[in-house]
């Protein structure tokens, strides 16, 4: 299922929650939608499904307009934020409401939905845990049962807001690999939320950053991090050092730091740096190295300039016995935007 | 060297003081006037107060008040049941308005509640001529009686479900329309059973209310004998004849009512805490 986002407006009373999104998402795709929190991820995510109507612009599904559609015309399985499973029913149960509540010929048989309970069960990793209240359950089995239950109804579209939000870092990452399992699996266009950009950069096909309502860049993982288009991206997605300077003739200065800048204007600019992109160089820069830290097959390097400015620096670790004192560093590529 | 006393840990003494003075207190004020009641219902020993009890008169007042307590108790399931998800799963103009609205009868006296009716449909009342013409009898009839009683207790269970909805929010039901259900499969199979207790608790103590409700009823009954008098009423006039006998005995079998209502709710408590938790 293709989904088409045109430019889509919602206010909250006066405060512009959405402003103009437009967004395609193609069929099949794992689509994360990254943003600070407020930005409007969910607001966005609840257009989507039908749960809130935009003020202006359109939501396409498939070439057919859903704007005003319900979220059950649209067939979307939604995963709430905390899950929200049916407190007094038992998992298989919560499994199979989306196909109990169907009526007349469009109800499967009783065997059939117990199959297909069973079947859902099995996908998440579950077998055997159907005759469990949710409270009888962790966390990470309570998202399991949101996932398989959103999935019973067979949507069109898989909707997840914040779907490990609520989860320990060690579940979080088991439970990322498996959806893109089942995501594979099944092959359902799926969108999901997140505020942390490490997880959207691992899961995702491609990330939407959302900031203020606003749409700044859509691209692979690797675009938005290699190539962000705005300051917020490059802030926001991955680590960066920030500088703030000015652009004279193609060189980006900011105190004793120079960067390469080609194409951009001359004035006022801010320029961001990876970690990873700062190397040893004898023309570069004065760097102080205040502490290395070793974190597994990398190190970090905390220093400051000369005009006081700190540095951060990742490289492999048996480079960094060559961080000791003053070093003197330049950049491989920076990123500069004018402002 | 003495170890560091937490201020929340008084000295024992003062702790058995405080208890003590709250039995104490508890006793002179509940306990002693309860069995005050049974000891004088059983003064002149067991068949007396029996007899009273089985007095045609104290039978229908009986009657009546199971009576009222039957239509008012699922009336207010009802109100309280869709004043509560209204109140607490949608946004609509006018809401703070319900809900103080739902309010009105914990802070109007109850002797006004009655009157209330009284002034609407009794005789010199605005719908007076009307409901005569009709030949409806309210005031002074069981109408007026499960109305007034109705007015008095309808805040119980939907106060009593408002917070317990709020804080459940909205996802739940969210998740089943988006799964294809019903507003009213959604209300019936979700919302619901999500207060369950709340309601069972609410339900208690509307009950509770309903049968033991004096003032208002006392205004639109009429005190009449056989007739309108729900057991309240009775104790009272009983009491007001001199049979004192008669008086405890029906203000016992009210007690007993109020004591069975208690033990449920404890019950309840134990099973589900958290059914009632606001308390009142
Ligand atoms: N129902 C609502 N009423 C009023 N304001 C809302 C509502 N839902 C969201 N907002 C506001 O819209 C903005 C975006 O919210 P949301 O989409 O929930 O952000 P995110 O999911 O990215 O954290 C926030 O500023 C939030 O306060
Ligand atoms: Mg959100």
């Amino acid at each position: 299922m293709t989904i088409s986002i045109r430019s889509v407006e919602k206010k909250f009373g006066r405060y512009p929650a959405l402003n103009k999104i437009g967004l395609e998402i193609a069929d099949g795709e794992l689509l994360a939608l990254l943003g600070p929190s407020g930005s409007g991820k969910t607001t966005l995510l609840r257009v989507i499904a039908g749960l809130e109507f935009p003020d202006a612009g359109q939501v396409l599904f498939h070439d057919q307009d859903v704007t005003f559609a319900s979220a059950a015309a649209r067939r979307v399985g939604f995963v709430f934020q905390q899950y929200a499973l049916f407190k007094h029913m038992t998992v298989a149960k919560n499994i199979a409401f989306g196909l109990d509540v169907r009526k007349g010929k469009d109800k499967p048989s009783r065997a059939e939905i117990t199959r297909r309970v069973d079947e859902l069960l099995r996908l998440v990793e579950l077998e055997g845990l159907g005759g469990r209240y949710p409270s009888q359950l962790s966390g990470g089995q309570r998202q399991r049962v949101a996932l398989s239950r959103a999935l019973a109804v067979q949507p069109s579209v898989l909707l997840l807001d914040e779907p490990f939000g609520a989860l320990d870092a060690t579940v979080r990452k088991s439970l990322r690999r498996e959806l893109r399992r089942v995501h594979d699996a099944t092959g359902v266009t799926t969108i999901f939320v997140t505020h942390d950009q490490e997880e959207a950069l691992d899961l995702a096909d491609r990330v939407a950053i959302l900031n203020q309502g606003v749409i700044e860049q859509v691209g692979t993982p690797a675009q938005v991090h290699d190539q962000p288009i705005s300051p917020f991206v490059c802030g926001f997605v991955g680590e960066a050092n920030r500088f703030e300077g000015g652009v004279l003739n193609g060189r980006f200065t900011a105190g004793s730091v120079v960067l390469p800048a080609a194409r951009v204007a001359d004035g006022k600019a801010v320029a961001f740096v990876r970690p990873h992109d700062l190397v040893l160089d004898a023309d570069g820069f004065a760097v102080q190295v205040n502490r290395v830290h070793v974190q597994g097959a990398l190190a970090t390097v905390d220093g400051v300039t000369l005009t006081g400015q700190r540095i951060e620096v990742t490289v492999s670790r048996d480079q960094a016995d060559q961080f000791t004192g003053a070093v003197k560093l330049s950049a491989r590529r920076a990123h500069v935007f004018p402002g | 060297m003495a170890a560091p006393r937490l201020s929340t840990e008084d000295p024992a003494w003062a702790k058995a003081l405080i208890i003590t003075l709250v039995l104490v207190f508890l006793g002179l004020v509940l306990v002693l006037p309860l069995a005050a009641v049974f000891a004088e219902a059983l003064r002149k020993g067991l068949q007396p107060a029996l007899d009273a009890i089985a007095n045609p008169d104290a039978i229908a007042a009986v009657k009546l008040t199971l009576l009222t307590a039957a239509i008012t108790v699922p009336f207010n399931v009802v109100f309280g049941l869709c004043a509560a998800w209204a109140v607490a799963k949608h946004e609509f103009p006018g809401k703070s308005l319900l809900i103080t609205l739902i309010d009105l009868p914990f802070s109007v006296s109850p002797v006004v509640a009655g009157l209330i009716y009284v002034l609407v449909f009794g005789l010199q009342g605005w719908f007076g001529d009307h409901l005569v013409d009709n030949g409806v009898r309210i005031i002074f009839a069981v109408p007026g009686i499960v109305l007034a009683t109705i007015f008095v207790t309808f805040p119980f269970i939907a106060r009593e479900l408002i917070p317990l909805m709020q804080e459940q929010g909205t996802s739940e039901e969210e998740a089943a329309v988006s799964m294809g259900a019903s507003g009213l499969y959604t209300f019936w199979r979700v919302t619901t059973p999500n207060v369950r207790w709340g309601l069972l608790y609410g339900v208690l103590l509307c009950n509770a209310r309903a049968m033991g409700e004096f003032g208002a009823v006392s205004v639109v009954s009429g005190h009449i004998r056989g007739l309108t008098n729900t057991m309240p009423l009775h104790v009272e006039i009983l009491y007001n004849e001199y049979d004192f006998v008669g008086a405890f005995a029906v203000a016992a079998l009210l007690c007993l009512l109020a004591i069975v209502t208690l033990v449920l709710k404890t019950a309840l408590e134990v099973a589900q805490p958290g059914a009632g938790r606001r308390g009142h």
